[in-house]
């Protein structure tokens, strides 16, 4: 298979997403080169860094288009925890930003609990635990999986979104990695 | 509310781990890198590595040490000790760190907080204060500011602090249990999560602190006896604290 592409979006940790695939013995890049974002089988959106400089850095690099196309042509891709959010309409981080825009949906700031949300919990219907670190979640009509009522994943086409750190889950994460690397 | 996390504490001295025992007397006890996959397999939620001697000339060892144990551990970790600017924290988490951790240089420039978590999210900064007789302490405890916890704590998390690390000074190294009572009055001070730390002497101590709060971080008591984890997280569940279930363990 070709190389899983990691989208680069100017800031944060791309590293322990690259490393668990590594883990699993497939390689990848870190790009946000429009090609190569529509000529990968696999691409992974990860999740560090705040929603408006993420999307200024998508939009500006055509990153974020690439995306919809392959979202359109139902080539897969993978968003994780902010790379979720991003992936929908419309984000209340930052004073608002808009988002990618595959899925309908919002993301709104966390009221229950302590906030920033940290920590392992169950996602049900999965029934194992995931890692999770996040002051904001999602609303959306495709939600897939819940955790203590938030919603934690998303799919819609060939787009799988989750709220947890999979590469940060130890072996429940690297088997749901395996899983989506699966029909790579 | 999230499952409580059990975090061992390495710190690390010129690359490798050190063993600090009232902050004072260090013993070596090994490779960064070995011992975090160690404690990952053996059922550590998190860990923290506390960088205490973190010279400028040290910052380079440090993340290289945090790209090596990136590589390894598939569980979440901060870095602390010697994060004095923006720059440092994007070194520290750019080489693969979940969060970093800010004492001192919080304290004299709190407007660090608000610049990290603005870059990356308040689940990226956590603020360690060392506390002892309602003040907080700096420099590994050896000095005492007129600064008081509960306000410090609150100003934190307004800042933008995503968690409060909190070490109880008279508790630290004596493992004789937490000090519940500093832990309940900042934990009921902010609404960010807030990880008790000091005086882990055994699996009721831990208990103790997680039935109050949402994390316990350890040191010696799993430093002295790291192939003891796995039993130690049964024993801890055992005392009615529901810790993230770990199939490869049982």
């Amino acid at each position: 298979m070709s190389d899983v592409v990691v989208v680069d979006y100017g800031a944060g940790n791309t590293r322990s997403v690259r490393a668990a695939l590594t883990h699993l013995g497939v390689s990848s890049v870190v790009s946000s080169d429009p090609t190569k974002i529509s000529e990968s089988e696999l691409v992974i959106l990860p999740g560090v860094g705040s929603a408006r400089s993420a999307m200024d850095h998508l939009e500006s690099t055509g990153a974020a288009q690439a995306l919809r196309n392959r979202f359109e042509k139902g080539a897969p891709i993978l968003g994780i925890c902010l790379g979720m959010q991003l992936a929908l309409e419309h984000s209340d981080e930052d004073g608002g930003v808009d988002g990618i825009g595959l899925l309908s949906g919002s993301v709104h700031l966390l009221t229950e609990g302590r906030v920033p949300r940290l920590g392992w919990a169950m996602v049900e219907p999965w029934g194992d635990a995931f890692y999770f670190a996040h002051s904001y979640a999602a609303t959306c009509p495709d939600s897939v999986a819940t955790s203590e009522g938030v919603t934690v994943a998303v799919e819609r086409g060939a787009f799988l979104g989750v709220q947890f750190h999979p590469e940060k889950s130890g072996s429940a994460g690297l088997a749901f990695l395996e899983r989506c690397l699966s029909p790579v | 509310m999230p499952l409580a996390r059990l975090i061992p504490c390495l710190d690390v001295a010129h690359g490798r781990v050190v063993k600090g025992v009232n902050f004072v007397g260090l013993r070596d006890v090994g490779d960064p890198v070995e011992l975090a996959k160690f404690y990952s397999d053996g059922g550590a939620d998190e860990l923290v590595f506390l960088d205490i001697t973190a010279t400028p000339e040290d910052s380079a060892t440090m993340t290289s040490v945090v790209a090596d144990v990136a590589d390894v551990l598939e569980i979440p970790f901060t870095v602390g000790g010697g994060v004095r600017s923006v720059e440092d924290a994007i070194r520290i988490i750019e080489s693969g760190a979940d969060r970093v951790s800010l004492n001192s240089a919080a304290l004299a420039d709190p407007s660090l907080i608000s610049a990290i978590a603005r870059r990356y999210g308040s689940q990226a900064v956590v603020v360690a204060i060392d506390a002892g007789d309602g003040v907080v302490h700096t420099h590994g405890g050896r000095v005492v500011t007129s600064t008081k916890t509960i306000p410090w704590a609150i100003e934190a998390a307004s800042r933008g602090a995503g968690e409060i690390l909190l070490t109880s000074i008279s508790h630290d190294g004596r493992r004789q249990g937490f000090d519940l009572a500093l832990t309940a009055s900042v934990r009921d001070a902010v609404s960010i999560p807030v990880i008790a730390s000091g005086g882990a002497g055994s699996a009721a101590h831990v208990a103790d602190a997680l039935r109050i709060t949402d994390a316990a971080l350890i040191a010696s008591i799993v430093h002295e006896n790291p192939a003891g984890l796995p039993g130690l997280r049964r024993e801890i569940q055992d005392l009615g604290i529901q810790l993230r279930p770990m199939k490869e363990l049982i």
